[in-house]
């Protein structure tokens, strides 16, 4: 490729990331606004005196606060049952040779099949038996068991060399202490991926707790957020400053975890 | 360690996620079988209808409306993602400078919510305070009712979905370009092929398998689209960007008739299914044709 075609590949680069970024950056700008600059017509790129009135607002009108609790305990306690329960079956499946094997890893991918959209209905009926409905337990638990996971951690636990739990049964480890103290850190990549993709999950999540939580008190940031939209008259200070707080967490994980990201969809994607 | 013992350790292993599965997703899709043969408003008990919630389906014309504007969403949302997502791949798999913060920025969007995005484009497009407008009106155009006209809220639903998913199957794509060895390229530029030829007879042909993985993903996920409806457009202005699932969603908890609320979703589950076949279907025959 000469270097001109390489630098109109840049340059097309550039615009295109524009694209993608300035939508989010203007939220953000408008969020630090103060209350009329918001609506200045015509509007005004960079606020006038940048301050925090619209975040400090939001929390002290609304229990936004309470909702970002909810949220963060939601999402980490589901993150933590999802690497325990999808660790265990990825690697009893990867390691163990054992009649119903391939079935069981087909139907656990024949699942994505059916996305909680085509059960809302059941779903609602089955959490509100089981007495999970409006508790923030029906909203960890059922999503937790996702195949994606299952997946990840068979794929990799394949490429862990049998002769490492070999070794450790000869020693008289007991099964569930092969597991936990030897397998589990050698598969610390594919871990460290799936706990990243995991919170993602469950905090961008709307659909299950809008289907399991009722009252106010237990919503997630998310629902909360799709409720207040969906008032007469939409507050946009207060709003805007929530949605960027919404977003705060996934862009300090990203910044962090770029790779895994990266790796972890690649993996994802093009094995299934 | 007793043999007995040994052989019952992997089932023990993957039990929980098996339990959570049968409760949570096999039960409830057979659960959701059963009651589309009923009729039931909650209050009283099911009582079995046989068909009749998929006549009153398939000759309601609120249905078939739902479902044409669902598959105009989707078959517009699918190629315009396949395009773009591959068209940024492309872009990066040059060697440019600054890709890797291309990238980061292209990915961006696919890190956010549906809810937050949906806020986001609101505000964005709102009629009289949106960003969008005020430029429009400067350039001498009029504004437009971006999410108030019902042609322009059913394009904006579908240019912010692919907005917001492009980055992700770009990460798809790009893995996919790079498993592509460069012997194939360097063979074909001693030939004296194009660039343009290197991509139509070398770059696609040999992408078929991850092209097949995306347009099935973007399928799916646009044939499930709720949450970004819900915030952007509530469905409206009318009924223009209705969906299937919204629709569910509304004669389940909003007109409590579950009956007929399930009988959709299996429609729905029916309709996924039999796409999902089709395109691994002519995956394959296409395949024959290259080699």
């Amino acid at each position: 490729m000469n270097k001109w075609s390489k630098r109109l590949a840049e340059l097309s680069g550039l615009l295109l990331a524009l694209v993608f970024v300035i939508p989010v950056l203007w939220v953000v700008l408008s969020s630090f606004k103060s209350g009329y600059e918001i609506f200045a017509w015509p509007p005004t790129f960079l606020p006038e005196n940048p301050n925090l009135g619209n975040y400090v607002q939001a929390l002290k009108k609304s229990n936004f606060g309470l909702y970002f609790a909810n949220s963060f305990y939601v999402s980490t306690l589901s993150t933590m049952l999802t690497l325990v329960i999808n660790s265990m079956a990825g690697y009893a499946l990867a390691k163990f040779s054992f009649r119903g094997n391939r079935l069981i890893f087909f139907s656990f991918i024949a699942t994505l099949m059916i996305p909680l959209q085509v059960i809302l209905v059941p779903i609602f009926l089955v959490v509100k038996s089981l007495g999970l409905y409006n508790s923030l337990w029906g909203v960890i638990i059922p999503p937790a068991a996702t195949p994606t996971g299952v997946f990840l951690v068979r794929q990799y636990m394949i490429t862990i060399p049998d002769e490492i739990m070999e070794s450790a049964r000869m020693d008289g480890a007991s099964e569930w202490k092969i597991f936990w103290i030897v397998m589990m850190p050698l598969a610390k990549p594919v871990l460290t991926a799936l706990t990243i993709f995991s919170f993602m999950w469950r905090w961008n999540d709307f659909l299950w707790p809008f289907i399991v939580i009722g009252t106010q008190r237990k919503y997630t940031i998310q629902v909360a957020i799709a409720n207040f939209v969906g008032q007469f008259s939409v507050d946009w200070n207060s709003l805007l400053a929530i949605s960027v707080l919404a977003m705060v967490p996934m862009l300090i994980v990203f910044l962090i975890f770029q790779r895994h990201f990266m790796k972890g969809i690649a993996l994802s994607g093009l094995k299934m | 360690m007793s043999d007995r013992k040994r052989l019952l350790t992997p089932y023990l292993f993957v039990l929980p996620n098996v339990l959570i599965f049968l409760i949570f997703v096999v039960f409830p899709a057979i659960y959701g079988l059963v009651l589309s043969f009923t009729k039931w408003d909650v209050i009283s008990d099911p009582v079995f209808v046989g068909l009749k919630n998929y006549i009153s389906i398939f000759s309601s014309e609120s249905f078939w409306d739902t479902t044409r504007k669902t598959f105009i969403y989707v078959f517009a949302v699918v190629p315009w993602t396949f395009v773009t997502s591959l068209a940024l791949a492309l872009l990066l798999d040059m060697k440019i400078r600054l890709r890797s913060v291309m990238r980061a920025l292209f990915y961006i969007p696919s890190m956010l919510s549906a809810v937050v995005i949906g806020v986001s484009w609101r505000w964005i497009l709102g009629d009289n305070f949106g960003v969008i407008n005020y430029l429009l009106e400067r350039a001498g155009f009029k504004s437009v009712g971006w999410l108030t006209t019902p042609s322009w809220a059913m394009f904006v639903v579908i240019l912010v979905r692919v907005w917001a998913r492009a980055g992700y199957y770009m990460v798809i794509f790009l893995a996919g370009l790079q498993s592509i060895s460069s012997v194939y390229y360097e063979a074909a530029r001693i030939d004296g092929a194009s660039v343009w030829q290197q991509f139509w007879q070398i770059t696609l042909p040999l992408l078929k398998p991850t092209s097949l993985v995306v347009v099935v993903l973007t399928g799916i996920e646009a044939f499930k689209v709720f949450d970004l409806i819900v915030v952007m457009t509530t469905g409206g202005p009318g009924k223009a960007t209705t969906f299937l699932v919204q629709d569910i969603y509304r004669w389940a908890f909003e007109r409590g008739d579950l009956g007929y609320a399930s009988a959709m979703s299996v429609v729905l589950l029916l309709i996924l299914g039999l796409l999902t076949a089709v395109q691994f279907g002519i995956a394959e025959r296409g395949g024959n044709a290259y080699e």
